[in-house]
């Protein structure tokens, strides 16, 4: 949010190239689809709530995945589930962005070695921009994790898209 | 001349921003009316059980925090307390308090959760961040306790693994003191507000003998009028040392067993919790918290089954031990599995608004669901 | 309030041969033939001296008494011996407590279903036959509750293998 910040001490014109005004303005307004599966979800409506709020960096809850830019995905995927993440993923219109919240999103968790029915890692089924380890993270660690995301943002470019599809 | 119609199946998807977790609801309705549910489950499936028969008895405990996870106390509390049934150990005194008190003070914040989601979904936004901001309270002295906010493997069999840090003691009775207000806040902005009363009272009524016959327990077995509660009827623990009351619903705003009642049970409760705590937290022993843990878990051939009152009703844990290291077998028996049983009579010729504000008075967890 | 030696010792007048041991152990059990499950429960439902009206848990267990081998790829096969369900019921108002114990063999495991007399039992039962395989003869709706309606096996037999691939995901960790 580098833009409003520069001062016009001498009432001049604000200066800046296409890519920058439309990267702060999409990383500053990134709209999350509430994907709560387990028990990371708490953390993350714990983040929304008021002592650790969301709402000043400009993510707000929206349920529908169609109105949304950001999947959070937080909790263990199991198989069943994950052919319906992936649908929930194709409804999302582009420019569209996923965090990974949790051991069990990120790899599994610690039902690694005999879950049979849990999917080890939701990067097997979509791609993932941001990884936020802990078993829960604390609120704190996903801010972080968002910070970095608008970090990632900041440096796009219209001139080469790198989205891979799954 | 009458109009044809026909019945639409609905489906409130795994994923939906009231089922409370991933949940789907299959609806066939006619028009606004419903006239089946069938719920599909196993979306959270996690394999707990096959789990258990590949580590050590002790290792099983942070496994079982993620069973329930909003009352992972609970959870630890029924497993301990099974294990050592088995293995036929006594544990000190000091380990007993402050297991009560724990307890207790997972059970309100276990119940802030359920009353500031249930708001949500009827509607009211105000309450669920009111009741976030006490559980931060709760949060932060379990932290200092334990180092975690909210998967706490805290207790061990025989024993506990932390002791109280200094001062905390003090800050629990401040807190006690400070949240008889917070509950005469939430009585004046929920539960006796005239929107929420016109949406909840008369609504998914469930009458006494079909609770008991669908195997119900917890709240949701009292606000049906039937006064039974384990920590009273077979006390474990100490808890037949303390004196406190169990709430029973009354139909006080519509019919015995309606959704108001449900939710109204639960206030109730977290004021008679904190009537515990305030009594366990003077009278702590001295002792070692350590001292009975064994250094190596071995039981006899045998079956167990040891249950605890969970938040959400009776959760049991039977243990099948053919005298080796690991168990060789563990069944949860969850009370929201049993609970959720009965959402397809209840929700009979109601809206299917209602159907959202039913669930939520069931008060759901689906981690112990599907384990 | 009886002992559990007066329940069995009326159990066994009633229904004699079917009822077959009383086992004595942490938490004693009586162990019961399978094919008289549903009128042992509808008897304990009514009867004047049991009333037991609470079902609170039923549950599978893979009792790995048959024999072991090995089969062509190196992976442990369990033939002959038995599964058990175990049966908890309950009386509200004193507390009492009765458990059952069937022992069905593991080829062809039929156990009579009673969930139409207690509720409570019905998803129990078809999460046993998830877990297990065991059959429950007039179960109103017995299908597969947690694991997904087409998957293959039942995963908590102590000789099942995990699946490689689910319809195109790899399940294993490496």
């Amino acid at each position: 949010m580098g833009l409003l910040d520069k001062e016009f001490n001498d009432g001049s014109f604000i200066l800046t190239s296409t890519e920058q005004l439309l990267n702060w303005a999409r990383l500053s307004s990134l709209w999350q689809m509430t994907f709560g599966l387990a028990c990371c979800a708490i953390e993350m409506m714990a983040a929304s709530a008021s002592h650790y709020d969301f709402d000043r960096f400009g993510v707000i809850p929206r349920p529908s995945p169609r109105q949304a830019d950001l999947l959070i995905v937080s909790g263990t995927c199991t198989l069943k589930m994950a052919l319906r993440v992936k649908r929930v993923y194709e409804q999302m219109p582009e420019p569209k962005y996923v965090i990974s919240m949790g051991s069990c999103a990120n790899s599994g968790g610690p039902y690694w070695k005999h879950g049979y029915h849990v999917l080890k890692g939701i990067d097997r089924v979509i791609p993932v921009d941001v990884y936020v380890p802990g078993c829960p993270p604390r609120p704190e660690a996903l801010l972080e994790g968002l910070l970095k995301l608008q970090d990632k943002i900041r440096k796009e470019t219209l001139v080469k898209k790198e989205y891979e599809n799954a | 001349m009458s109009l044809k119609t026909e019945e639409l199946v609905l489906n409130m998807g795994p994923q939906h921003p009231s089922t409370h977790g991933v949940l789907r609801l299959e609806l066939l309705v006619d028009g606004e009316i419903v006239k089946n549910v069938t719920p599909h489950l196993g979306y959270l499936h996690r394999c707990f059980e096959k789990h258990t028969e590949a580590m050590q008895y002790f290792q099983v405990v942070p496994y079982t925090d993620r069973l329930d996870y909003l009352a992972s106390m609970g959870n630890n509390f029924g497993y301990v307390l099974t294990i050592e049934k088995l293995l036929n150990l006594k544990v000190p005194e000091r380990v007993e308090y402050i297991r009560v008190i724990v307890a207790e003070l997972q059970r309100i914040a276990s119940h802030l959760v359920a009353i500031g989601t249930f708001g949500i979904d009827v509607g009211a936004f105000t309450p669920f961040l009111f009741c976030f901001r006490d559980r931060e309270i709760i949060l932060n002295l379990l932290e200092e306790l334990t180092g975690a906010r909210f998967l706490y493997n805290f207790m061990a069999v025989g024993g506990l693994n932390y002791d109280l840090p200094d001062g905390w003691t003090e800050k629990v009775k401040d807190f006690a003191k400070q949240f008889r207000n917070t509950i005469k806040e939430l009585n004046d902005l929920l539960s006796f507000n005239k929107i929420f009363i016109e949406r909840t009272a008369n609504v998914g009524i469930l009458p006494a003998d079909l609770a008991i016959n669908y195997g119900i327990s917890g709240p949701m077995l009292r606000a049906s009028g039937v006064k039974y509660d384990i920590r009273k009827n077979a006390p474990y623990s100490i808890y037949d040392r303390f004196d406190f009351e169990i709430p029973v619903g009354k139909g006080l705003k519509g019919t015995v067993g309606d959704t108001w009642d449900r939710y109204f049970v639960r206030v109730l409760e977290m004021e008679q919790s904190l009537n515990i705590v305030e009594q366990a937290i003077d009278n702590i022993p001295e002792g070692d918290v350590k001292e009975a843990i064994p250094k190596k878990i071995k039981p006899p051939v045998g079956t167990v089954y040891g249950r605890v009152e969970n938040p959400r009703g009776e959760l049991g844990f039977f243990v099948v031990s053919d005298g080796g290291v690991n168990p060789f077998r563990v069944k949860v028996r969850p009370p929201s599995f049993c609970n959720l049983s009965v959402i397809n009579e209840i929700c009979k010729n109601n809206l299917v608004s209602d159907v959202v504000a039913i669930l939520g008075s069931i008060d759901i967890v689906l981690g112990e669901v599907d384990r | 309030m009886k002992t559990l030696n007066e329940f069995f010792d009326l159990l066994k007048n009633q229904f004699g041969e079917a009822v077959i041991e009383l086992k004595q152990d942490i938490d004693p059990y009586i162990i019961v033939s399978a094919d008289i499950m549903d009128k042992l429960v509808e008897f304990i439902k009514v009867n004047d001296d049991f009333k037991f009206d609470f079902c609170t848990c039923v549950s599978g267990v893979d009792d790995a008494n048959g024999t072991k081998s090995k089969d062509e790829n190196g992976n442990d096969v369990i033939t002959g011996g038995t599964l058990s369900v175990f049966y908890h019921f309950r009386r509200l108002f004193d507390d009492a407590k009765l458990i059952f114990r069937v022992q069905v063999p593991r080829e062809n495991p039929k156990v009579k279903s009673i969930a139409n007399i207690y509720r409570a039992a019905d998803w129990h039962e078809r999460e046993a036959y998830d877990m297990f395989g065991i059959i429950f003869e007039n179960h109103p709706y017995l299908r597969r509750i947690l694991m997904p309606y087409d998957w293959e096996g039942h995963p908590l037999r102590k000789d099942y293998q995990n699946p490689e691939f689910y319809q195109g995901i790899k399940i294993s960790y490496n």
